[in-house]
């Protein structure tokens, strides 16, 4: 016989576990589908052709490279914008009222639906800037929705870096700059990784913000540089399934299949650099 | 002689066996009757500090003779930890801190805005409650207060960081794995290379705050020796919770009690004849 405390808890054990296994099951099942109704057309010449109003023609050459330019981009400006936030938020910024109120908007930023930094990517990058529905535009407009993403994950990081280290750093006269440069980032960079890594893999799976930004569904040249137009996978993915022929769903399950390895890959590295700067770094 | 070795068993907490090292720390305690004509190096003037709207050190003034150990004593959050992160202006990035009256290190008040706090850490060089290596090499450890003062000399810092393992007498121990985690390191010998870290600098002073309360009795015992050593050549002041460690190890002990300072005098005369009927009811252990 259980005593309640042990009852309750044998209750959540079994209920964690359905709920945990439920949800990797029902992920499972929906990859396998998708990947029994694409695996027709899985194959090189697939990853290699244009677009194309012929279905067993049509290929995702051209989104791909839109999603490549597109990852690349994006990795270059919010990186760099995120973490130097985040170091200047956790380490330099004075409390007071006003930063209190920045600190709070950028957590909520992380919230804002994607749509809404298209519209206002669409204003700013391709309207003002003039950059047109480029890879820029949208590059620039993904950065502005991940970076909060990134800030907070930087925060997260720093602030798990202890305080005894820090002190020992200034104690033997390290400047602010000398302390974090030596001994924070490095304690903090792989928890950073892991965010920057996720914030990007978040990046190449949206499509509304692209859509609003004028990205293209049918683009018969592989891009060439950040001025260019494009598309991207997910795009390609949901104008393939709003086509009226069936075979076109096929193409659609192919793609889906391919974004969802792209993004696997991404949060596999994530969690490898994590695991192995945790190896590194124990205090 | 006999008088005051039973004096100081009973200070120290310990029967001790009278040799050479006991015999020097008497004759210290005699010595330290001159010491008054010694210089001053570190001179506070009315400190008071605050964090926000608490009052955490009121109206300090106390003055630190170059070359000799001070202890500070005193109950859990009574200031005394502030005090001495004061002296190397550790609690600048403390949220609400804000301090009143004159901390003066040879001649300069360490809180003018000139001066250069990376500069004046560098002097004034700080050993922590727990040990807090880098998760970095031996040699790394040591020789990082040199490396960002922009040294990269290979043989200038191996001769730094063997001279200052040989000071706290970790060098046999760890000569051969320089290049091992510090980490792989006991919890006494992560105090000892900390201390090294700092000797490493070439500090003029050396704050201490707890060194071996996070440590066992005979790792405390070589950093108190070490404590001891280094007292020919470094101010240094010494926070501690162990009555007996501050009778064994300062020249002079200040007694704190809720941010005030009640008493300070050479060690040997707070013990044995405390003057404040606080500082006697926690030398003997009726409160803290």
């Amino acid at each position: 016989m259980y005593s309640r405390a042990k009852y309750i808890d044998k209750i959540f054990e079994k209920i964690g576990f359905v709920v945990t296994y439920s949800c990797i099951f029902l992920l499972l099942i929906l990859f396998v589908i998708i990947l029994i109704k694409g695996i027709g057309r899985l194959n090189i010449s697939f990853l290699t052709s244009l677009p194309s109003r012929f279905p067993e023609k049509a290929g995702i050459l051209t989104p791909m490279f839109g999603t490549l330019w597109i990852l690349i981009l994006t990795t270059i400006f919010a990186f760099p914008l995120g973490v130097a936030a985040g170091i200047y938020l956790e380490e330099y910024m004075k409390k007071s009222r006003f930063t209190n109120i920045i600190e709070i908007n950028i957590s909520n930023l992380a919230g804002v639906p994607s749509i809404i930094y298209g519209l206002l990517g669409l204003e700013i990058f391709v309207r003002i800037f003039k950059f047109g529905p480029t890879i820029l535009s949208g590059s620039l407009t993904l950065t502005l929705l991940i970076l909060p993403i990134i800030i907070v994950a930087t925060r997260e990081s720093i602030r798990a870096v202890p305080q005894t280290i820090k002190d020992a750093s200034y104690a033997l006269g390290a400047s602010k700059w000398q302390t974090i440069w030596f001994h924070v980032l490095p304690a903090a960079f792989g928890g950073i990784l892991t965010g920057v890594i996720l914030a990007i893999s978040r990046a190449v799976g949206e499509a509304a913000p692209l859509i609003v930004v004028g990205a293209l569904a049918y683009v018969p040249f592989i891009p060439s540089s950040p001025f260019d137009e494009f598309s991207v996978l997910p795009i390609q993915i949901f104008n393939w399934i709003s086509r009226p022929q069936k075979e076109f769903i096929i193409n659609a399950s192919a793609a889906i299949v391919i974004l969802l390895v792209i993004t696997i890959m991404l949060n596999n590295i994530a969690i490898y650099f994590r695991n192995r700067w945790q190896k590194k770094l124990k205090f | 002689m006999a008088k005051k070795i039973k004096i100081l068993k009973n200070m120290i907490g310990y029967d001790i066996k009278v040799t050479e090292s006991t015999k020097e720390m008497i004759d210290k305690t005699k010595v330290d009757n001159n010491i008054e004509n010694k210089n001053y190096k570190i001179v506070t003037r009315n400190v008071n500090v605050y964090y926000g709207d608490f009052h955490a050190i009121k109206n300090v003034s106390l003055n630190f003779p170059e070359n000799t150990v001070t202890a500070f004593i005193g109950p859990s959050g009574c200031g005394k930890s502030t005090f001495l992160r004061l002296l190397n202006r550790m609690n600048d990035y403390i949220d609400g801190f804000r301090m009143d009256g004159e901390i003066i290190i040879d001649n300069e008040n360490i809180y003018e805005k000139t001066i250069d706090v990376e500069k004046l850490r560098k002097r004034v060089g700080m050993v922590f409650q727990k040990p807090n290596p880098f998760p970095k090499s031996i040699f790394e450890n040591v020789a990082y207060g040199l490396r960002i003062q922009g040294f990269s000399n290979k043989n200038f810092l191996m001769e730094r960081v063997e001279k200052a393992l040989r000071q706290v007498g970790l060098w046999d121990e760890v000569k051969d794995n320089l290049k091992k985690n510090a980490y792989a390191l006991s919890g006494g010998q992560q105090q000892r290379l900390c201390i090294a870290r700092t000797l490493a600098v070439e500090p003029e002073i050396i704050l201490m705050d707890e060194p071996t309360s996070a440590l066992d009795p005979i790792a405390m015992a070589k950093i108190e020796q070490l404590i001891f050593e280094l007292r020919n050549e470094y101010t240094i002041v010494i926070v501690t919770h162990n009555l007996q460690q501050a009778g064994r190890v300062s020249d002079y002990t200040a007694f704190f009690y809720l941010g005030e300072l009640i008493e300070y005098g050479k060690t040997y005369d707070v013990f044995t004849n405390p003057k404040n009927k606080k500082t006697e009811n926690y030398i003997t252990g009726r409160f803290g």
